[in-house]
């Protein structure tokens, strides 16, 4: 059985086969893979006996489901008006700077993607950014500087 | 975890746990029980109430002071995270506000030890149901 | 242990340190020493008491007295009278308004007692992590109550009575929700907490969730009892792992203790609780939207009527409340509704929670009775605008309100008031804008948002938002003309009237509410090409002073389009024909010779 059928069996085993599971292991996929990938999602179809059309347009409404491979870390820059009043503009520009992608895309070394998103609820703290779950706030270049840095330290030393 | 089987059940903890606080409160030993809270929603952990909480342990440990250490949710001063909330006995509750590690120090020294105030006291603009049911 | 007799709280927030609370200090300190008293008395600054009208703020404490309009020179009189002689310094003492009395302790100032906190009760008191904690201050009593000595009816009964009504913007009277959910006849039912705040500008129900999770679970419990269900979900955005992470704690404890699951205090009624994630979608606060993500679909909402409370997840009866709504519950229950319907306006029962952001000094959450003004909850408690400047607006409910201005300053909060100026409660959402924010920029910023967050389904929000954008930027470029003011209303009204849910019913409020309230700045944009406020930056012209100037050449050196031009140690200029007002210039010029017009 390949990986992704193996993976797709698991999780539905854990949430279930019905049409309410399907969200729960699209989550559980993306987890695990960073993003839904074809494959994943025709397994899914399949295991849950539903159209894959069914399955598409469900990935592919939420903004949290990555359709597109990302990278290890996916950093989520909000773009909300109280944000925006507290400078997140210069973030993202420093952003782009360090990691010499623009927004939307991914690093080569597949390790950092950059993605804007809304309002993640830290408005009296902005600029607030997501990486993966760990919330980022009151962010500044040289913060945000000192974030990557650590990061990339943390890939090296794993490596 | 004990269960709750009644209503009575409910009750009598609820009395249990009141007792408890009371004593404390009112404790015969002034050098013991002092109460901190650490306000740690996502507002104060991003601003690094995590690692002020994790000094205040240690250090009042290291000096020996009796302290109970908490965490609670938003104090709603978020505009001055990371906030602590210090009662010493026998004492009215004090907020503190921009609490980085060097403050907390501070406040362990001057306040904690010797009932002196720091700068940076946030006054509390509010009453909750609970103190209202009370006057 | 304590050396200290007395304390002197001198207010340090940004206002009354502008008006010389420094050097209020340093008088009151001199003066102390003077008087030997060193050993007794101690100064203290303290963060905003947001009094800011009245500062310089000064308290003395044990007593309690609070001095309004502390000068400098008033510092020895203060130390002299009050502190060695203990008579307090009545010229100084906050004078009520209304009974024309001064007032000696605070505790019995108007001022104290405009925020009441019923639904954070319990933040920032206890460990939301330890139920022991909540247990102590009445937790669980309230469903006590309920299980063992109401009947159902009883219970919906007491919250009809209260008044609450629905806290995540809608405004439904809550009792009447349920007794409708409790009416329809079915084997199965569901009670939903919609935790999906994605209001920008909105993070009450985060707060509530990170800081007391057991009072939501309570009130879902005693909803599940009242409606005939055993079945709780609870439907909170990826966005919060905190809040993930306590009610995980939280239900866990919960059960451990036997208070959610089957025969709960022994009185035969089974109730718990499950979690469901979003993934990144605004428009799953929706209630129908929500329940179609739970069953697994795209989140689209669906016509009402049919109701959630007759058709609703996989079809059976589901009553969806917000979390703010739920933590006002447990509360009603144990104090009754004749307290809590006390509290507030006439048509809008209790308090309301707001977080108060933008640029206003005090951000953060606060809770007043409804009926407070606007004037009140920003100059009184928010401290005030930020570095002295001018207040212009306030938005208010996120991107289906609309924004209030100072004409609308004294009117008090209610759900009622708030639609009849054009905007709406929302969920709670306040951002306090100044004389620097650009309106129209802002309709365009929520915009953007309900553009990107709109499901799709029907075409008024879809296409409709959309060309609204689209006009917007083009008059934020300086390309808009006065026929697209009128195209802007029409299609806004247009959209309002036939869109599907209430996200596109409301998405057109921000623009029609900024073109009432603001209207020369819209035509500043169009027929002028100029941006009051001075933020839409492609109307901006990036201008060199010449006096200021001195040539160090760092400018043209970072300007990536070669717009500046001048030679070493003269004057430099921007061809503004050539300039893409990047800004990089402004950030590089260390004389302060570059600005923005």
């Amino acid at each position: 059985m390949s990986e992704v059928k193996q993976m797709v069996k698991e999780l539905a085993n854990q949430y279930g086969r019905s049409n309410e599971s399907l969200l729960p292991i699209l989550q559980g996929i993306v987890t695990k893979e960073l993003h839904i990938s074809e494959e994943a999602m025709i397994e899914v179809a399949r295991e849950l006996d539903m159209s894959a059309a069914q399955v598409y347009g469900t990935a592919t409404f939420y903004s949290f489901l990555d359709t597109r491979p990302t990278g290890k870390y996916v950093i989520r820059v909000c773009k909300t008006i109280t944000c925006m009043m507290h400078g997140k503009n210069q973030i993202i520009r420093e952003l782009e700077n360090l990691l010499k992608i623009r927004l939307g895309e991914t690093t080569h070394d597949g390790v950092f993607t950059l993605l804007e998103t809304n309002c993640l609820g830290q408005c009296h703290k902005g600029p607030a950014m997501l990486i993966n779950e760990l919330p980022f706030t009151e962010l500044t270049p040289e913060k945000v500087r000192k974030i990557i840095i650590e990061y990339r330290n943390r890939e090296i030393s794993a490596n | 975890m004990t269960k709750v089987k009644s209503l009575d059940d409910l009750r009598k903890m609820r009395d249990d746990l009141q007792s408890k606080v009371n004593l404390r409160e009112k404790s015969d030993h002034p050098e013991k029980m002092v109460q901190i809270k650490v306000s740690m929603a996502t507002c104060g952990i991003a601003s690094g109430a995590k690692e002020t909480m994790n000094f205040l342990i240690e250090e009042l440990d290291a000096q020996a002071i009796d302290t109970v250490v908490t965490q609670t949710g938003c104090m709603g001063y978020c505009y001055a995270e990371p906030t602590i909330e210090v009662t010493l006995p026998g004492e009215k509750p004090v907020v503190f506000g921009h609490v980085d590690l060097k403050k907390a120090a501070e406040i362990v020294e001057k306040y904690i030890k010797n009932g002196e105030l720091v700068d940076g006291i946030i006054p509390v603009n509010y009453e909750t149901v609970d103190e209202k049911n009370n006057e | 242990m304590a050396k200290y007799n007395s304390h002197i709280l001198v207010c340090g927030g940004t206002g009354c340190r502008a008006s010389q609370g420094e050097e209020i200090v340093e008088n009151l300190t001199r003066a102390i020493e003077e008087n030997g008293i060193e050993n007794e008395v101690q100064v203290v600054r303290t963060g905003c008491f947001g009094f800011c009208e009245k500062g310089p703020v000064v308290k003395i404490i044990p007593d309690n007295t609070f001095y309004v309009h502390v000068s400098p020179d008033d510092a020895s009189e203060i130390i002299a009278e009050h502190l060695v002689k203990g008579r307090k310094v009545n010229r100084l003492l906050f004078v009520d308004p209304e009974t024309q009395q001064a007032v000696s302790e605070s505790k019995d100032m108007g001022f104290y007692k405009k925020q009441l906190r019923i639904a954070l009760r319990n933040c920032g008191f206890i460990n939301p992590e330890n139920i022991e904690e909540y247990i102590a201050r009445d937790g669980y009593a309230a469903l006590g109550k309920a299980l063992t000595s109401m009947t159902p009816e009883e219970v919906i009964k007491e919250i009809m009575d209260s008044g609450l009504r629905g806290r995540g913007g809608g405004g439904f009277p809550t009792g009447l929700k349920w007794d409708l959910t409790r009416k329809v006849e079915s084997d199965v039912k569901y009670v939903v907490c919609n935790a999906d705040e994605g209001d920008p500008g909105a993070f009450m129900d985060r707060s509530i969730l990170e800081g007391d999770p057991h009072s939501v679970l309570e009130a879902m419990a005693i909803n599940g009892y009242c409606t005939g269900a055993s079945n709780g979900l609870i439907y909170i955005r990826a966005e919060y792992p905190l809040a993930i992470q306590r009610l995980k704690i939280a239900i866990d404890q919960a059960r451990e203790s036997g208070l959610l699951g089957k025969d709960i205090f022994g009185t035969g009624f089974d109730f718990d609780v499950e979690m469901r994630y979003g993934a990144g979608a605004f428009v799953c606060g929706e209630e129908t939207s929500l329940i179609h993500s739970m069953e697994g679909l795209r989140g689209e909402p669906t016509v009402k009527p049919p109701f959630p409370s007759e058709k609703g997840y996989k079809g059976k009866p589901t009553n969806v409340n917000n979390v703010e709504t739920y933590a006002n519950i447990p509360v009603i229950l144990l104090k009754g509704s004749e307290w809590f319907s006390r509290i507030g306006s006439e048509k809008s029962k209790g308090t309301k929670v707001f977080a108060l952001a933008g640029k206003v000094n005090n951000v953060g959450l606060i809770e007043v009775p409804m009926g407070t003004t606007l004037r009140e909850v920003i100059f009184d408690i928010g401290g005030g605008i930020k570095d002295g400047k001018k207040f212009k607006a306030v938005q208010t409910g996120g991107p289906s309100g609309g924004c209030l201005t100072e004409k609308h300053l004294d009117i008090p909060i209610d759900y009622d008031n708030l639609l009849q100026c054009g905007s709406m409660m929302g969920s709670g959402g306040m951002i306090v804008m100044d004389e620097d924010d650009c309106m129209v920029s802002m309709a365009k910023f929520y915009l953007d948002f309900t553009v990107e967050e709109s499901c799709g389904k029907c075409a008024p929000c879809r296409i409709g938002n959309k060309r609204l954008y689209e006009m917007l930027d083009k008059i934020t470029k300086g390309n808009g003309t006065e026929e697209d003011l009128a195209r802007l209303r029409n299609l806004s009204n247009v959209i309002k009237d036939t869109s599907l849910c209430g996200l596109g019913q409301t998405s057109p409020n921000p623009v029609l509410s900024t073109m009432e309230n603001f209207p020369e700045e819209y035509l500043a944009h169009v027929k002028d090409g100029k941006c009051p406020a001075g933020q839409c930056r492609s109307l901006m012209e990036y201008v060199i002073d010449e006096d200021k100037c001195v040539g160090c050449t760092l400018c043209s050196r970072v300007c990536p389009v070669d717009a500046i031009s001048g030679d070493k140690k003269m004057p430099h200029v921007i061809d503004v024909s050539v300039c893409i007002k990047c800004g990089a210039c402004m950030e590089k010029c260390k004389f302060g010779a570059i600005s923005v017009q």
